[in-house]
């Protein structure tokens, strides 16, 4: 069955012709998902389809350090919460800034950069467990001063958060709103959709070319043997910061887009269980595979809110009551799903192809 | 013509003195052998030169340039490559991609280049396979090309390792135990290996405990012996030195 599902794969990827129009497919399920949703499953379907194409992208960022550099990061939130807030803080009343998203994009992926710099040049000569300690702390020091920003000056208005922040408008029309476009009605949800979908696209192809690239060969290197890698001539100084900088300026993008789709940000979205959260996604899914990491963050977004929904009338109508709430079931059953990921798929659930035959002896033998 | 000068160097891990003002010199186009026995500081020796270590005093002169107290990349860059004596390849990647990091130095795309897959950036990867492929023919697994490095044979490990080390085109090519743990014939293919690289233009210094592959190869050999330099000559006048015979099956009964 393995290989019979192998060999039809190898086929299709291997006819030019199947292969178009496999895309095109791909292209228009994609572009009528949200359509699809709204008309059948209702409208929050669509909004939480846009929360996980955000963490799809936190994933992503998160996989350049952990997947292809091998740094273990656990505070990785903080510049999803650096990017959130840059956007609050430029965007909203509360200093009366209203800066144009086209702005305050890059201003959030260039401050939550050179936040990922300055973590990375402390942490340099760390490595796996007390590498994780110190990151750690870091993304708690991120929360607990935007918690505590609202004085001697208020900047954050520290626990309470900040409220109206500004959608992205293009020619002064706001995304959130429903507009009406061809004929077809478009809700703020569905628009989010298609440009978060956009960048999401662009998010991948700059992950896949980066692997590809000399840097991040040089990445895979370091996380394999780092003073082979210096022995290579590699400065392992310059690489690692690179990916810190590179990977933290996608968690801010995903945060600035965050802020502005929630229209409301505070602390409490960035605490440590939402760090392990995304690298639960990029491990779940294949550490150091962009489509697995893509993979892991859809599931681990959409498959928690479908329980959420459907638990509660499971129970109901096999033992007539609610017997356990659908928020405990949840993390039960997310505990239980990674104790079982790990056990039965260790290198994640889809793993890079090479990664995968050197753990599988069944591959291996052939 | 001087490769590689040192003078005076010590290194001390705590109370133990692992190098005692050794001096060497290395000549262009040289097999240079460093022997001794187990503990006398041929290793230490090699992580000074790579940068892996900092000398307590001493100096180092690659070429005209002094290399002391630089960083492991720096040496790199400048032209001595290295291997390992506990294998050290990148596991999980190709044995292709071994070779393409080796080229990382010599080589200049950055993230802006990768990003935007720039003309310059695919021409200089095209080149980069290119001469990849040429270094894995060269030490002869241009067969295992495709294959996880973790999944070739110890001596293709070996051999990976110098296509890995030569991809960085260095001036000067350092093998610490390259023949450790290799049978007879892995052993002669070794042997005809060093000896192309260095008709190719690379000088060698070599760290082995296989004596008989030493004294065959090497135009020179130095002896180390609790950190000090105890000889240096040609292999036969080194073999015959009672100070060598001395340090390796100790002194006659009294």
């Amino acid at each position: 069955m393995k290989h019979f599902v192998q060999d039809l794969w190898r086929k299709f990827t291997g006819n030019k012709r199947a292969l178009f129009f496999g895309y095109i497919f791909l292209f228009v399920a994609l572009a009528v998902l949200p359509f699809l949703l709204s008309n059948t499953v209702g409208l929050t379907w669509v909004r939480i389809l846009d929360f996980a194409l955000i963490y799809a992208m936190l994933a992503l960022g998160l996989n350049i350090v952990v997947g292809f550099a091998g740094l273990l990061d656990l505070g990785y939130i903080a510049f999803y919460a650096v990017g959130a807030y840059t956007w609050a803080l430029l965007a909203s009343p509360q200093f009366d800034l209203h800066l144009p998203f086209w702005a305050i994009l890059p201003i959030g992926a260039g401050m939550a950069a050179l936040f990922g710099v300055l973590l990375g040049a402390p942490t340099l000569r760390l490595r796996g467990d007390y590498l994780a300690i110190v990151t750690l702390g870091f993304g708690e020091i991120i929360r607990i001063f935007l918690n505590n920003l609202d004085h001697p000056i208020n900047v954050t208005n520290g626990p309470i958060g900040i409220n109206k922040i500004d959608p992205i408008s293009i020619g002064g029309a706001d995304l959130t709103r429903t507009h009406e476009l061809l004929g077809v009605s478009f809700s703020g949800a569905h628009t989010y959709y298609y440009v978060l979908l956009t960048l999401l696209f662009m998010t991948v192809v700059i992950c896949v070319r980066l692997e590809k690239s000399r840097i991040g060969r040089a990445w895979l290197a370091i996380r394999e043997d780092e003073l082979a890698a210096q022995a290579m001539g590699i400065n392992t100084r310059n690489v690692k910061l690179l990916a810190f900088a590179l990977g933290a300026m996608f968690g801010g993008i995903a945060g600035g887009l965050f802020a502005s789709l929630q229209g409301f940000v505070s602390p409490e979205s960035f605490g440590l269980l939402e760090s392990i959260m995304v690298l639960c996604m990029v491990v779940l899914g294949g550490m150091g595979h962009v489509y697995g990491v893509l993979l892991g963050a859809i599931l681990l977004t959409v498959l928690p809110e479908i329980l959420r929904s459907t638990a509660s009338p499971i129970q109901s109508t096999l033992f007539g009551d609610v017997y356990i709430d659908p928020e405990a079931l949840r993390m039960l059953l997310f505990g239980l799903a990674l104790i079982l990921v790990m056990l039965i798929r260790p290198t994640g659930l889809w793993p890079s192809p090479k990664r995968r035959t050197s753990v599988d002896p069944d591959i291996a033998k052939d | 013509m001087p490769l590689l000068e040192l003078t005076g160097i010590n290194k001390n891990f705590g109370g133990i003195q692992a190098l005692n003002d050794v001096s060497l010199t290395i000549n262009k186009g040289e097999i240079y052998g460093l022997i001794g026995p187990n503990g006398a500081g041929k290793t230490t020796l090699f992580n000074v030169i790579t940068g892996v270590y900092l000398p307590d005093n001493g100096g180092i002169k690659f070429g005209t340039r002094s290399i002391v107290g630089r960083k492991p990349h720096q040496v790199a860059t400048a032209g001595i490559a290295r291997t390992f004596q506990n294998i050290r390849l990148f596991q999980n990647m190709t044995v292709m991609e071994n070779v393409m990091v080796g080229m990382h130095a010599k080589t200049s795309t950055g993230s802006f280049g990768a990003i935007f897959n720039t003309k310059s950036a695919r021409l200089e990867e095209k080149m980069i396979q290119i001469q990849s492929m040429k270094w894995l023919d060269y030490v002869g697994i241009l067969k295992e090309a495709d294959n996880l490095a973790c999944n070739l044979s110890y001596g293709d490990q070996r051999r990976l390792e110098i296509a890995r080390a030569l991809a960085t085109r260095p001036k000067l090519l350092a093998l610490d135990e390259p023949a450790a743990g290799m049978n007879a014939t892995e052993t002669g293919e070794l042997k005809a290996l060093i000896q192309t690289i260095r008709t190719d233009g690379v000088s060698v210094l070599l760290i082995e405990h296989d004596v008989k592959l030493i004294m065959n190869l090497c135009d020179r050999v130095a002896v180390l012996d609790y950190g000090q330099k105890i000889a240096e000559d040609v292999p036969k006048l080194v073999q015959t030195d009672p100070k060598v015979i001395q340090a390796y099956i100790g002194g006659e009964l009294p």
